[in-house]
């Protein structure tokens, strides 16, 4: 029977040949990531289901990296990286990494990348819906609660009904500005918030294949916006580069079946796609850029697992460098590597740190910061009735911080060119 | 478990997301200590914009300025409730503030199955638009046996989606009780 990827990576992880669409299987689980928002409360219930001495079924299996709450003054948020360190401790956790130390990383979704925990054919569980992050590597990630993070912790498996897939194939030459991020706000305006809830969303064609990793993971990073229960890219020669560099733990690469059953098929031309935000209150809400262009705007935010990633910052130098930003701006690396690779990266000679502080833009410390809105002292956090473009993924009332404010989510040339002019502008205006 | 479930409706749109249903700078309190509990009643869908709450007429908070608890047990809304991040603590400040069950037309997958394996509320789908039917305020009656819910107010019933295959985790009250019960509890052997 032809079976698509997300299919066979439930198959390897049930110990079956086959798993049918629609059956609720038991998946073994190869990594459980969390963080500082849902570790202490999943800690809590399985000490409370599995005793108070119990210990976690493979310390080398879970992942805990802080990142939501990291710079702020607010003292439950403090206590809860003192949950955190304290249950690592406990349990002898190799893969914690301390705030305030140099084992600090930033964003979770980008920090597995970067730590080498992304493996093809692999089951991923994360206490963070953007977990659909990794499926860039041709492996299974969703988001889950705390009480099923907590049942993992203790057993090292958990039920999943199989989904159905969707096929997105992407087909033609990326023009220079369009981004991975124009490309999954145009299917979010085609299929809406639950156009994929409870399947997989499968990214194919020549266009996905010329893009870098990081633009995969924005691509599946909002798989969860459809409402998918994972977004997934089959691994291509960039993808084997990028794991191997990392780690040197073996993995297994699955593709879809050519005869494998889909829900439904998608097919663009890239060349013929325009860049597009989604407007306020939804990242349904497509528009082209050039169709809102001129709506005044009071910040733009360039940062979060979506749109903090060094190729993020790539594409927004080219439109700042040289120009001065018109409203206040917030560069928001999502990893410690990120930041650092700011001073050492460059584009027409200067690094992008220097574009970005001659531009006038406000650069922040790695983390998640506002693209949740965060306690009140987090920076770039909207206020009263902001109007915001923002690279970051999701602009429900109140995401950003206020819930009178406004977001545009766009991509990160959009973004930029929006700063210079203090309105949402189309980066063609600028490339 | 109890088979009726009463109470009053709190009446919202659709795409209510957990950025709505618990804004994310609640999320530092404990989910365990007693008094910092509360805290999630307090500010249980507190991110909804006040006009989106309380429909058709809106304007009405689900938890009353000053309270912890909600005069509302049943939540009728439209599709994909619950989209968003995958916060545990969303269906929980729905539970705290007092919610026994949701009617929506559907859910996004995280927060029902948050809903389920934490026997927080009941997620109840249905295939008719009830948040257009039912006014917030009016008192309504769920039969678990049958699969129904009735406006006592208007006097009419309406039918719900059988809950499937989650219902013996529903009716066991989460996924511990029903793994204890069903012997799945044992580490992988992966």
């Amino acid at each position: 029977m032809a079976q698509t990827i997300t299919q066979k990576i439930f198959a390897r992880a049930a110990n079956r040949k086959f798993v049918d669409v629609g059956e609720s299987v038991w998946l073994n689980v190869d990594v459980l990531l969390t963080h500082d928002v849902c570790g202490p409360p999943t800690f809590d219930i399985f000490k409370q289901e599995f005793g108070p001495d119990a210990k976690v079924w493979d310390p080398e299996k879970v992942v805990v990296l802080p990142d939501h709450y990291i710079f702020t003054a607010n003292e439950h948020a403090h206590r809860n990286i003192d949950l955190l360190r304290q249950f690592a401790g406990e349990q002898n956790l190799p893969n914690y990494y301390d705030v305030g130390t140099d084992r600090y990383r930033g964003v979770c979704h980008v920090a597995l990348a970067e730590e080498g925990f992304n493996l093809p054919g692999t089951v991923l569980f994360g206490t963070d819906s953007h977990t659909c992050t990794s499926g860039a590597f041709g492996m299974f990630g969703t988001g889950i609660g705390n009480t099923d993070a907590a049942f993992i912790l203790g057993t090292g498996k958990l039920w999943e009904k199989v989904p159905e897939s969707m096929k997105f194939t992407f087909e033609g030459k990326m023009p220079e500005y369009l981004t991975a991020k124009d490309l999954i706000l145009q299917i979010l305006g085609d299929i809406g918030t639950d156009g994929a809830t409870y399947r997989a969303m499968e990214f194919d064609g020549e266009a996905v294949y010329s893009l870098s990793m990081d633009e995969r993971m924005t691509l599946c990073n909002m798989a969860i916006e459809a409402g998918g229960m994972n977004g997934i890219i089959a691994v291509d020669a960039v993808t084997e580069a990028f794991v191997k560099a990392r780690t040197s733990k073996p993995f297994e690469i699955f593709h879809s079946d050519p005869d494998a059953v889909y829900h439904s098929m998608y097919r663009y031309n890239v060349e013929k796609l325009d860049p597009v935000v989604a407007q306020p209150h939804s990242p349904d809400n497509r528009a082209t850029v050039r169709s809102v262009a001129g709506t005044p705007i009071t910040k733009s935010y360039i940062g979060s697992c979506t749109g903090g990633k060094l190729t993020d910052f790539k594409l927004a130098a080219k439109i700042l460098k040289g120009r001065k930003v018109a409203v206040t701006t917030n560069i928001v690396p999502a990893t410690v590597l990120v930041a650092s690779q700011l001073s050492t990266e460059t584009y027409e000679g200067q690094s992008l740190r220097s574009i970005f502080e001659e531009a006038g833009c406000n650069i922040a410390l790695p983390s998640c910061a506002a693209c949740l809105g965060g306690p009140s002292d987090t920076v770039g956090r909207s206020v009263d009735n902001d109007v915001v473009v923002s690279t970051t993924n999701r602009n429900f009332p109140g995401r950003m911080g206020s819930k009178f404010a406004g977001v545009y989510l766009a991509s990160p040339l959009t973004a930029a060119a929006s700063a210079v002019t203090g309105k949402l502008t189309d980066p063609r205006d600028f490339l | 478990m109890e088979s009726i479930i009463q109470g009053k409706a709190y009446v919202l749109g659709k795409n209510i997301d957990t950025d709505q249903i618990i804004p994310a700078e609640h999320l530092v309190y404990s989910l365990s200590n007693p008094e910092e509990v509360k805290m999630y009643g307090k500010y249980a869908l507190s991110g909804v914009p006040l006009e989106q709450g309380g429909l058709p007429e809106g304007g009405i908070p689900f938890v009353p300025e000053g309270g912890h608890t909600s005069p509302y047990s049943i939540i009728i809304a439209g599709p994909n409730f619950g989209c968003g991040s995958s916060r545990e603590h969303a269906p929980f400040s729905l539970k705290v503030a007092g919610a026994k069950a949701i009617v929506a037309e559907s859910y996004a997958r995280i927060f029902y199955r948050n809903c389920v394996d934490g026997g927080f509320v009941i997620p109840y789908e249905t295939a008719q638009q009830l948040n257009k039917l039912i006014l917030t305020g009016d008192e309504l009656s769920i039969d678990m046996q049958n699969n129904t819910i009735t406006n006592l107010t208007q006097n009419v019933t309406y039918q719900l989606r059988p809950l499937g295959s989650v219902v013996d985790i529903v009716q066991s009250g989460g996924i511990f009780e029903y793994a204890r019960k069903n012997d799945l509890m044992a580490k992988s052997q992966a």
